[in-house]
Order: C-alpha cells, then structure tokens, then sequence
C-alpha cells in the first residue's frame, strides 16, 4: 500500500553502508569502540588507542546498568532534548544526545525565502535571542552586497543586542534556578525578562520574533522617549542582580550543587568546538564583541568576563556577571547614541518611506520591486559570525546572484555545545545532570533549526 | 591572505574569499592533511562542517585547476591565538559523494558531520556513528539536497500508514 511499510521491511537498509540505524544508546556489548569512546566523554584519546567495549568499566556488565530515557518531555529538558543515559546506580556512564524533535527545515525554508524575507526565519531559530539571530544574517547579506549602513543603525542594532543577551540570560538564570529547586529565582527572572520584552513591543511591534534587524539597517527607529525606558530597564535589573547574588550566589545549597560539577578544561573545549560562556568558564578569554569586534564594540567599555574551573559554578557566574557588562554597554549606547538614518538610503535595498510612494514614481517601483522580487546579490559566499549568549552564531550564504540565497547555513551554538554532553555527565548523578542541561544552556530550536 | 601552514600538503589552491578570510580548496586526498596542518598551526577550533549542493548553480567561481563537483563539503576553522578564520573547500564527488572524517582531527566535527551526511548524503567514511541527526532514522532521500523538492512528500513516522 505505502512505500513507508516497504522500507521498515527492508532490514539492509538499516545496516548498509550509511548505518542508517538507530541514533539511540545500545548495549555497549554492541556498541563500536569509537562511538563508545564518545559516550563516555573521552574527548582528548592519543591516536591510535582504541577503547575496548569490554574494558570500559570492566567491573560492570551489561545486566548490571539501566539505559535510560531523559526527554523529550522531561521538564529540565529545556524544550525537547532527548538524553539516553546509561546508569548505574545514581550515577551516569554513558550519554548520548538524540536531536531533531523540532526540526522544521529552517535552512530549507530559508532557500525559497528572498534576502527581505529571510529575517523572519532565521528569527526563530534561537528564540530566546532572536536580534542577534538577526543580526548575524543581516551582516552576512551586507557584507555580500557591500551595503554600508548608517551609524545610527549600528548603534540601534548594538543596544538591541544587548539588550536581547540580558533577556537570554535571564530566562537563563529562571531556568537554571528552576532546575535547582528556586522556584522563586524562576519568577524574577521571568519578572525582569517582562521589562525587556515591553520595550521591544513598543520598539517593534513583536515581543519575541522581531525580524527587527534587516539588511541595510533596521526596521523602525527607536520611539520617542526611548531613553527613559532603557534607563528604567537598567537600573532595575542592574539593582535586581544584587538581590539574585543574595537568593543564590551565597546560598550554601546552591553552591553546592554548582562547585566542582561537571569541570571541563580548556583543551576539551576547545577540541570539542564549544564556545560563548561554556568556553570562557574553562578561562579562556574568547568573546567575539572584544576578540574579533563587529559593529561598534571596540567603542564601548566592557569586561570579557572569564571562569577559572570550568564547572557549573563559573558558568553561573559568568552569565550572571555577563548581564552587568552588558548592562554597561546599554548605558554607553544610550550615551553615546548618535543622529541620524536607521537605515541605509540605497532604495535597492530599502524600501521608500511611505509618503514618498504617492510622490514618486521611482519609488512606488522601488517599492514593488523589492516586496515583490527582492533585491539581487553578487554570486559569492560569506560566513559572519556574531556573539550569541550561547556562544558563536554563524551565518553561511551561498549567493548565486539571485534574490533569493542559494544556500544558508547557521551555525548554530548549542548544536555544537550539546556535544559537551557526554564529557560533563560521565560519573555525575543524575540530579546532577539536569543541571548540567541547565549550565550548557541549549535552546532547540536552534539546536535543530 | 594567511599563508598555508607549514605542514599543508603540496598543491593546494587557495583563494582570497569576500569575507576577509581564505577559502582553501584542497582535493579529497589533501583534505584531512591539510586540516590536520591547520590545527598544528594553531587553528584550535573546528567551528563547523556544512555541505552545499551545487546542482543548480554549478558554473560558480573557483581558482584555475580545481575540479568542480556536484557536492562540496566546507569546514570554517578558527585560531584563537592568530584572530583569524580559515574556510576550507573540498569538492565531495558528484553521484556518491564521499570524503573522509575529521573526527580524530577535531572531535567537535562529529555532530556537523552527521547533520551534513543527514541533509546532503556526503559520507564521511571512518566517522564514529553516521547514522541521521535531525531527521527520523528511517526517512528517505537527504532533504537539503537540490533535487529533493519541498512540499510533496507527506511527513514520515514509524509504523505510520503513508498517505501515498
């Protein structure tokens, strides 16, 4: 009758060459040395050793250990990971990631999608920082078109980013205190977010998916009044992140939970491609805004802040002291704010303002053009790369000199930081590694995209 | 422009790409060679694999003496102690893509590989696990792929009686 019942009836296909098997955890008697070795976290192995299925964890067998489901609607699964935890005991062997419950094609969707259309896709992946998403599409657009954009729009983009990175690691906080049993740090968290959210409703009209950030500038300029609204934001959350170093960073329950968890080192880190606060708890100072700065930050003042031990606890700090830097940088933004166009006047990338179309005739063409059609690109590929709050976020363009990208990729943080997975969980507990989930912080809606 | 590092194996084109970094286009045979000069190099960071499928826009640049293919595999390193970024293009094949891991290079390629074997059908050979990431295990044909069209094929789940 279906095709679909032909293929389940086809067993080669599950171990032909593609081993399109199960992406499950198996019996680790069944289990290939290599993929074993990930399992259990080894990460830095010295070529040419080869782990025996047999040898890893020699005292215990097969019937002496439980596998384990975690997800995808476990509740400290931050949306729908799924972790397959081999257990013995309490305590966790081996950990294998299984993704994709919310793949919805994004990078497809975004082929059919013109270059003034594809903000509003890339603004879900990442749904908690969906302006910095946006901004590192637009950057890649504007570099393949060589589209200057005005100063003003720069520093719009800047104080919207950061804006966005304090409401991200808010949830963050939420979350991660939810996991730990502070139902209440969950609610400020969430209280604080609110205030953000307000503004960006009265910036753009959205308070999540904002499509704000477009190529050649940004949608709308700020409102009137503006200034005292980032102010207030400022000063609340900045006086709240007190009252959170009083809820959490000296409580004796808190602490416990967080110092010395899931410790990596810097060499882990790095062979494994973490980046963003995973990365910098290891004590290395890598952050995109003062590494390699885009936009206007090597105009502003602020700390890249930088763990020592790589456990749980420098990846609290970090997020918590990474909202007080940016914080700072708001403040500098609002200072230093200069006049101008929030967006560049090329009318081919732009469309005309509204009152023009009835004066013009040019720009009613224009106006059509690029809502119909769009704008053409060069030919050429691109990848930028911004600092999310969870790490480096990349864009990839392949442009064929149509309006529409022959090929976007996203270089997703959290897909890349899952991989961590298995490293930190091997030996923990397993109330231990809700909060490891927690401290790596993915969304999956990125993950998966 | 960042000279090869010294390792790099003879030969390997290279190509001052728009973004300010190089493009290196190494063939299949130089390809994990050169990445493992990379990293000798002080590359520490595999930041990604993806594929691209060239089917529709295959006349696309590429330096004098680089073979184009259907498929081509690009991989963006980065070096934390240099400030720079590499980008690295080898052309997979065009009926059975292939090229091998760079899992024992970098191990941080693992899930991006398997994405790009899930959305493409590039093998990777000597990759720990390939089996598919995002998509269901037993979903046909590799949706990023440029004669994979979108819309007509009804979602797919296990024990599921099809529509078709």
């Amino acid at each position: 009758m279906s095709d679909f019942t032909r293929v389940a009836e086809r067993p080669e296909r599950l171990t032909g060459e593609t081993s399109e098997g199960a992406q499950e955890l198996t019996r680790r008697s069944d289990t290939p040395s290599d993929q074993l070795g990930r399992e259990v976290g080894a990460v830095l192995r010295l070529d040419g050793v080869t782990l025996d299925p047999r040898q890893v964890d020699y005292e215990r067998h097969d019937d002496e250990t439980m596998i384990i489901n975690m997800g995808p609607a476990h509740p400290s699964t931050h949306g729908v990971l799924r972790l397959m935890l081999e257990l013995d005991g309490e305590f966790v062997l081996r950990t294998k990631n299984v993704i994709g419950y919310l793949h919805t094609g994004m990078e497809k969707t975004g082929e059919t999608l013109s270059y003034v259309q594809g903000g509003t896709n890339v603004t879900r992946m990442d749904y908690l920082s969906p302006v910095i998403n946006e901004l590192a599409y637009s950057l890649t657009v504007e570099k393949l078109l060589g589209v200057e954009i005005p100063e003003r729009a720069t520093w719009i983009r800047m104080l919207m980013s950061e804006l966005n990175r304090v409401s991200s690691h808010l949830v963050w906080m939420a979350t991660n205190g939810m996991d730990l049993g502070s139902t209440s740090m969950m609610i400020y968290g969430l209280r604080e977010r609110e205030l953000i959210l307000a503004f960006f409703e009265k910036t753009t009209g959205l308070r999540l998916n904002l499509n704000f950030i477009r190529p050649g500038g940004v949608a709308a300029d700020l409102p009137d009044g503006w200034e005292d609204d980032v102010d207030v934001i400022c000063n609340t959350i900045d006086e709240r992140t007190y009252e959170y170093d009083q809820l959490l960073t000296g409580q004796p329950i808190f602490r416990n939970r967080l110092i010395g968890v899931g410790a990596i080192t810097a060499e882990e880190a790095l062979a494994l491609g973490l980046t963003g606060p995973l990365l910098r708890s290891t004590g290395v100072p890598w952050d995109l805004r003062r590494t390699m700065p885009y936009l206007a930050y090597d105009r502003v003042d602020f700390d890249v802040i930088v763990g020592t031990y790589g456990d749980n606890f420098d990846r609290y700090a970090i997020r918590l002291n990474e909202i007080r830097e940016s914080i700072r940088i708001i403040r500098q933004c609002v200072e230093q704010m200069p006049k101008g166009d929030y967006r560049s006047q090329d009318p081919k990338v732009t469309p005309p303002p509204r009152a023009r179309i009835d004066e013009s005739m040019e720009a009613l063409i224009h106006h059509f053009k690029l809502f119909t059609e769009g704008f053409q690109v060069p030919a050429g590929e691109v990848y930028s790369a911004v600092e999310s709050p969870r790490g480096e976020i990349g864009c990839y363009i392949v442009a064929d000199g149509g309006p529409k990208p022959y090929r976007i990729h996203v270089r997703a943080p959290s897909f890349t930081n899952l991989q961590a997975m298995p490293l930190l969980m091997r030996g923990a507990s397993v109330s231990d590694a809700i909060t490891m989930i927690s401290t790596v912080d993915p969304v999956l809606g990125e993950v998966d995209r | 422009m960042i000279p090869l590092p010294p390792l790099a194996p003879p030969g390997v084109l290279t190509d001052e790409a728009l973004a300010c970094d190089v493009a290196c286009f190494p063939t299949r045979e130089q390809y994990v060679e050169l990445v493992a000069a990379f990293r000798d190099d002080g590359f520490e960071m595999c930041l990604d694999v993806c594929g691209v499928d060239y089917l529709e826009h295959f006349d696309r640049y590429v330096p004098e003496g680089v073979t184009r293919t259907r498929f081509e595999v690009v991989v963006n390193l980065l070096s934390l102690s240099k400030r720079q970024r590499v980008r690295i293009r080898v052309q997979a094949g065009n009926d059975a893509p292939r090229v091998e891991t760079l899992f024992h290079v970098y191990p941080g390629s693992e899930a991006p590989e398997r994405e790009t074997f899930d959305m493409f059908g590039i093998l990777f050979d000597g990759h720990p696990d390939l089996t598919r990431i995002l998509m269901p295990e037993d979903w046909e044909g590799h949706p990023l792929r440029k004669d994979y069209s979108v819309g007509h094929v009804p979602i797919q789940f296990k024990e599921a009686p099809g529509p078709r």
